[in-house]
């Protein structure tokens, strides 16, 4: 949010050398703002689910050693699932950022 | 670190990585992902389309790769170590591809969409690719769905084959 913050005092500081709020520019600001804060946001549920996943999975090792390598594979393959949501928040972080 | 109940965070996972397998294996089923999302590339955008999927698709198999291989050096240590592993590994992997496409965003060849689109599509169709393939293959028996005889049917019923070990010795009571 700081970096929200910055660039906005930068854009009314530009409107004040020059007199007006160019809205292109206010708009790319906060555009730019708001997605890598989706960003941040789409981060942190894949962040407390895969922080879960591997828990249990480590619980499941410490209780059945010689599952352990199943349980890997399925922690795997979790943590992957649960990482396609964090690349989802990316693309469109990029796509509203850089489209 | 010695695996047991006295220590169960040490317990190590011996022998080749799990984990790694199936890393490989869906790097394997990339190559025959490959050609297919060439084609739709190059009907929607172009040669830069057919580029930037490819790169995508590279971005994808060295995520895989990489976190296969994060799991395996961690699994070697101890469960704990695999889960550090595993989480900071999400972020050093986010994080790489971060970078890895914010590098080559004003490159000529790259076009966004088609990258943006094969990083999601790619990854989850090979992920679910190779959950049916684990789920329905014998080198991972404990994760294979093995028919379970009903209880309530006789055993000689026409939908069981005679040979079937499951419903010709029933250890369900």
């Amino acid at each position: 949010m700081s970096a929200l913050s910055n660039a906005a005092a930068q854009v009314i500081a530009q409107a004040g050398e020059t007199g007006a709020v160019d809205p292109a520019a206010a708009k790319a600001t906060a555009g730019a703002g708001s997605a890598g804060f989706a960003y941040g946001l789409a981060a942190i549920g894949p962040g407390i689910g895969i922080g879960y996943l591997v828990g249990q999975a480590v619980q499941a090792m410490a209780r059945q050693p010689e599952s352990a390598g199943q349980v890997q594979t399925t922690m795997f393959l979790g943590i992957a699932f649960t990482e396609a949501l964090a690349l989802i928040g990316f693309v469109v972080f990029i796509l509203l950022k850089f489209v | 670190m010695s695996s047991g109940v006295s220590d169960p965070l040490g317990v190590r996972v011996e022998g080749p990585s799990p984990a790694m397998a199936v890393a490989v294996d869906i790097a394997k089923r990339a190559i025959w992902v490959l050609p297919f999302a060439l084609v739709i590339a190059a009907g929607f955008w172009g040669a830069d389309g057919v580029w930037s999927t490819l790169y995508g698709l590279a971005i994808v198999v060295v995520n895989f790769l990489l976190a296969g291989w994060l799991l395996a050096v961690g699994g070697r240590m101890g469960a704990a170590a695999m889960g550090g592993a595993a989480m900071f590994g999400f972020l050093l992997r986010l994080g790489l591809i971060m970078v890895a496409v914010l590098a080559v965003r004003n490159a000529s060849w790259v076009e966004l969409v088609p990258l943006g689109l094969t990083l999601i599509i790619t990854h989850l169709l090979l992920l679910f690719w190779e959950l049916r393939h684990i789920s329905s293959s014998l080198a991972f028996p404990g994760l294979k769905p093995q028919p379970t005889p009903n209880p309530y049917l006789p055993v000689h019923d026409s939908v069981h084959d005679d040979d079937d070990p499951v419903v010709a010795s029933p250890t369900a009571p």
